[in-house]
């Protein structure tokens, strides 16, 4: 080894403790971006190869009842690969241990096999057979929540009549990946099954002989999908087609893809704050080291050894340092990753999850580590470059110091000596005083980041569940009822408060704009379903005009007082102008709102309800849910306790895995900037606090400078932080913001708290650690020696 | 050995009294000796001039007396009390209440101004100067309120002399003062430690190379090779202005 590279490991050992610190800043923000990108592209394969060889449809469509021709034709659309109608329709199913009736969604399946789109996977058990009109296939997700075996016989309720059926497979399907029952706010596996019949069974349960009422489709290559779909909804119209969508508004596939993008997004967001950090550690390191090293690199060039040794011997250290900053952040990035695709496994339904580590994933990662670790240091070894070797030859200067700006504002005389040198040192290096709050922020950020998850979610599920839809149960009907049914609910035991809605489908326009939804007819006085607005205000559909959320407001690009076009989808398909009365808030969905006489007189089928919302007595809930699986027409029931409960259930396991890494990162990036900036002070800083203890100062009174110093600036970095992380949050709710849900911009006071509280932490341990050496320092030699 | 000189009467109570102090650098294989039994004591009031071949343990021993190091071997009195029986605390407040010291580097804190420097050591000490007037007595009371780097070396180190000083030390401790300084400067710091031993009567251990100084001592203790070569006693001192090299 040459001498060079024997200084170059000597230096490295010798800065070892900093060097680790920054090289886990690197790997936080390599591991992130190795976890985020390896767990998209795990999901993304898999979902690729799961929809491309079970056949997953790219159009679905549902119409009242459609003769089987209907489908050939639409086949022949150009385009379109291959069309198949079927039947699916919600249902109520009796499970035996489960007093509630849980909701279903039947899909019809050629006996044995015939299906070629959305094809099932079965994990147990056997494919239906012909001539059995009462067996069933079951989704994996719901035979577990019940323990359902092969040969279990569930109850469903089928065109009003109460049907057993054996279960006699266990299935996957590409298009239940994400299993959700409509309405729901996340999957609750126990309370929404699919169930998978045979279609001469359903043609007989729904009186569909010779026809079909849904319909899925896949595109040939040159396909194109708006004009599909504009076809497809001409055919279905006189159907009853309430219009065809793509994989993007396919509930299950729509969830898939926003969790990717979620994941991209956090490979957006998170690595660059780590590698900036881990630049900015990067110069002030290096820069001090060169600083110390001035006399010795103006030797070396004295020697003989030219600007290119000099340089490339600071750039190998800072390389080493990356290097195995790379190597832990791609190491732990990979676990994190396998961790990260194996929640997925267990919230997503795939039948394999193959989890993959991209090469090229290592290598753009690397790259970005060492870019930053370049760009952090370029300048500094510049500068060692161009020390001249004449430098050696002088003695150096005391540091030239200025009284600051705090003295000049006259509280000069309110300070000791000691708390002056605090001062003073920070006012010296106020760059890098600046680049220490910075990075003290960041960490403070990225807390506050990471904890208004819990803050958002909690505030959407207390603005769905406690201020919104505070019914404790929800019924759908099988047919659209007069309102006198209402009065049948009443009747049932437990029933406290009934509240009717009815729900249509509509496209609605402004401008080149559509969007697809259902409109929700709401009686004025409702209590238990409420609407509230931006400003927490309860707002009643006035009789004429259209209430949006904010989010449909902002795709339609509507204010309030636009007209928007109204095209019905059931009913008389009518066209209507109406006007945007007003923009509420939610979190959840895509809502329209309109008075439920309006809506019904634009349907132009008389006074109708499409379900009611109940406040129950929980006491006797047990007889109202065996009274409710003997209401025939019952085509859906959602109980929000259950509800509430999934959520936080997924709350539990999915956000808090996530919010580990976020913390433990946060948590390093503390520990790294602090632990940096107190040891570069103590190095720079050596000779002055061992000349104090030498005139007799304690080591307390010695470590109380540094301390001290560390203490200001974190001080100062803690507001900046919370505001920083507000920053981060809201930049956050941007990227979220998606068709199917949204967070709120809600910090508790309680996170910032938490976050401040972390820092502090983090900084008293960094400052422990560094205020060891102070006990340590040798007077005698630092006495001894110049500077 | 001649023990005591004519300034140090058998009557006073010495300030230093050291007992076979010696001082063993272990290393792998060679061990240093740096003192091999040192038996000396120091009077009150009177300025010590150290000489000696460098690696003969000059600075070893006074960083021993300062408090700064611990022999491995020996006593060290100071005064009734002995010193090699305190702890790093008692050590770290028997600096701060006694002992002044003056390196060869100054050892300002670059971040404050003369005035603060020695206003550093007043503000811990129990009867101080005002840094106003120990940096008079260095002839400095135009240059308070500059900065370490607005300083010439010679100015740098008389502010340390002050510094050291200011607390009305018992002993002040300077390890060759001069020896980055010109003759003419190193004269003025010279004649600053020799005005406080006059004013103050503070007892002054002076390490230097340069024998012309031993003219300002009123004993010179030649060191080698650990041990203690000799000591002289002058009979005159010289004022520090008298001295030239
Ligand atoms: N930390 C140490 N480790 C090993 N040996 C040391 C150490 N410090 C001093 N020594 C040795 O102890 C001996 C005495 O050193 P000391 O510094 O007391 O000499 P000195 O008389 O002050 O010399 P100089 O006039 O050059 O300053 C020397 O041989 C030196 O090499
Ligand atoms: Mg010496």
């Amino acid at each position: 080894m040459t001498s060079l590279n024997k200084k170059l490991f000597r230096d490295l050992w010798h800065i070892r403790g900093q060097a680790l610190a920054i090289a886990v800043v690197i790997a936080g923000g390599i591991a992130t971006l190795v976890m985020a990108l390896s767990a998209v592209d795990s999901l993304q394969e898999t979902r690729r190869a799961f929809n491309e060889q079970y056949r997953f449809a790219h159009v679905f469509a549902h119409a009242k009842r459609a003769p089987n021709w209907v489908a050939k034709e639409i086949a022949a659309i150009p385009g379109v690969q291959r069309a198949e109608g079927r039947i699916a329709q919600d249902i109520i199913i009796d499970v035996a241990n489960m007093p509630e009736p849980a909701r279903g969604r039947v899909v019809s399946r050629e006996a044995e096999g015939q299906s070629r789109l959305n094809d099932i996977v079965i994990r147990r058990g056997r494919d239906l057979r012909r001539a059995h009109p009462n067996e069933v296939l079951v989704n994996e997700a719901f035979a577990q929540a019940h323990g359902l075996q092969l040969g279990d016989i569930i109850h469903g309720n089928f065109n009003q009549h109460r049907r057993g059926l054996r279960i006699v497979g266990v299935a996957l399907s590409p298009e239940f990946v994400y299993a959700i029952g409509p309405g729901d706010v996340v999957p609750d596996s126990r309370h929404f099954g699919v169930l998978w019949m045979s279609r001469e069974a359903l043609e007989a349960a729904y009186d569909l002989k010779g026809a079909f009422n849904n319909l899925t489709l896949t595109l040939s290559r040159a396909g194109s999908l708006a004009d599909v779909i504009v076809q497809v909804d001409r055919l279905l119209a006189p159907y009853g087609g309430i219009g065809a969508y793509g994989r993007a508004d396919q509930l299950s596939d729509a969830f898939v893809t926003s969790e990717m993008e979620q994941l991209e997004h956090l490979a957006v967001v998170i690595p660059p704050v780590f590698l900036v950090i881990a630049a900015f550690l990067f110069n002030v390191v290096i820069a001090r080291i060169i600083q110390a090293d001035r006399e010795q690199i103006g030797l070396l060039k004295a020697f003989g050894y030219s600007y290119i040794d000099v340089g490339w011997l600071y750039l190998k250290l800072v390389l080493l340092i990356t290097a195995l900053g790379i190597f832990i952040g791609w190491s732990t990035g990979a676990w994190m990753g396998y961790a990260v695709t194996g929640l997925y496994r267990d919230f997503f339904r795939f039948p394999f999850l193959h989890f993959q580590v991209d090469s090229s994933t290592l290598a753009i990662s690397a790259c970005v580590g060492i870019f930053s670790a370049v760009i952090g240091t370029l300048s500094i070894v510049r500068r060692a470059v161009a020390i001249a070797p004449a430098v050696a030859m002088t003695p150096p200067m005391p540091s030239a110091y200025q009284a600051s700006i705090i003295e000049n504002l006259g509280l000069a005389q309110f300070l000791s000596q000691p708390a002056r040198m605090i001062v003073r040192y920070i006012f010296r290096w106020p760059l890098r005083a600046m680049l220490t709050i910075t990075g003290i922020a960041f960490s403070v950020a990225i807390l506050v980041m990471s904890l208004f998850f819990f803050d958002a979610v909690g505030k959407m599920m207390e603005v769905h569940f406690f201020e919104t839809e505070r019914q404790d149960m929800s019924l759908t009907f099988v047919e659209l009822r007069t309102d006198a049914l209402r009065y049948n609910i009443d009747d049932l035991p437990g029933v406290l408060l009934v509240e009717t809605f009815r729900i249509a489908r509509a496209k609605l326009r402004l401008g080149h704009r559509e969007e697809r939804v259902a409109i929700r007819g709401l009686d004025a006085d409702m209590e238990l379903s409420r609407l509230v607005d931006i400003n927490d205000r309860v707002v009643t559909p006035p009789p004429e005009g259209i209430i949006l959320s904010s989010t449909l407001a902002k795709l339609l690009a509507a204010r309030e007082g636009d007209i928007v076009t109204v095209s019905a989808l059931e009913g008389r398909r009518r066209v209507r102008q109406l006007p945007v009365v007003r923009i509420i808030r939610q979190y959840i969905g895509l809502g329209a709102y309109m008075d439920r006489r309006a809506l019904n007189r634009l349907m132009g089928e008389g006074d109708i309800i499409s379900g009611a919302h109940l406040s129950t007595d929980r006491r006797i809930e047990p007889a109202l849910y065996s009274a409710l699986k003997g209401v025939p027409a019952l085509l859906g029931l959602a109980v929000r306790r259950a509800a509430l409960k999934t959520f936080s259930d997924m709350i539990e396991q999915h956000l808090h895995t996530m919010i580990f890494f976020y913390l433990t990162f946060a948590a390093l990036i503390a520990v790294g900037v602090i632990y940096n900036s107190a040891r570069i002070s103590l190095s720079e800083r050596a000779r002055e606090l061992a000349s104090l203890r030498v005139l007799g100062f304690t080591r307390r009174e010695v470590g109380a400078i540094l301390a001290g110093e560390l203490a200001l600036l974190t001080f100062v970095a803690l507001p900046l932080g919370c505001l920083a992380g507000y920053g981060l949050a809201d930049l956050l709710v941007k990227l979220f913001d998606t068709k199917l849900y949204r967070l709120p911009l809600y910090i508790a006071d309680a996170t910032y708290g938490y976050a401040v509280l972390m820092v502090i932490a983090a900084t008293i341990g960094s400052a422990w650690l560094v205020l060891r050496r102070v006990a340590a320092l040798d007077l005698i030699a630092v006495m001894k020696t110049r500077e | 050995m001649e023990e005591d000189g004519k300034h140090a009467g058998e009557s006073r109570t010495p300030v230093f009294r050291t007992v076979n102090l010696t001082k063993v650098y272990r290393g792998d294989g060679n061990d240093v000796w740096a003192l091999r039994g040192i038996d000396l004591a120091l009077h009150e009031g009177e300025i010590v001039v150290l000489l000696g071949p460098s690696g003969s343990g000059k600075s070893t021993f006074l960083n021993i007396l300062g408090g700064l190091d611990h022999p491995s071997s020996g006593q060290v009195f100071f005064r009734r009390q002995e010193l090699t029986a305190f702890d790093d605390n008692a050590l770290t407040l028997y600096r701060r209440d006694h002992i002044g010291f003056v390196f060869q580097f100054y050892n300002l804190i670059p971040s404050l101004t003369a005035r603060e420097n020695v206003a550093l050591v007043t503000e811990i000490a129990a009867n101080p100067l005002t840094p106003e007037a120990a940096l008079a007595l260095v002839g400095l009371e135009d240059r308070m309120d500059h900065f370490p780097a607005q300083l010439s070396g010679g100015e740098q180190q008389r502010v340390a002399v002050a510094r050291s000083v200011a607390k009305r030390p018992d002993v002040l401790l300077c390890d060759e003062p001069t020896g980055a300084l010109d003759s003419a400067t190193g004269i003025g710091v010279l004649a600053a430690i020799e005005g406080v031993n006059r004013e103050l009567g503070t007892t002054a251990v002076i390490i230097t190379h340069n024998a012309g100084i031993a003219a300002m001592a009123d004993r010179v203790i030649a060191f080698a090779d650990g041990r203690i070569a000799g000591i002289s006693v002058n009979e005159e001192r010289l004022p520090a202005h008298a001295i030239s090299w």
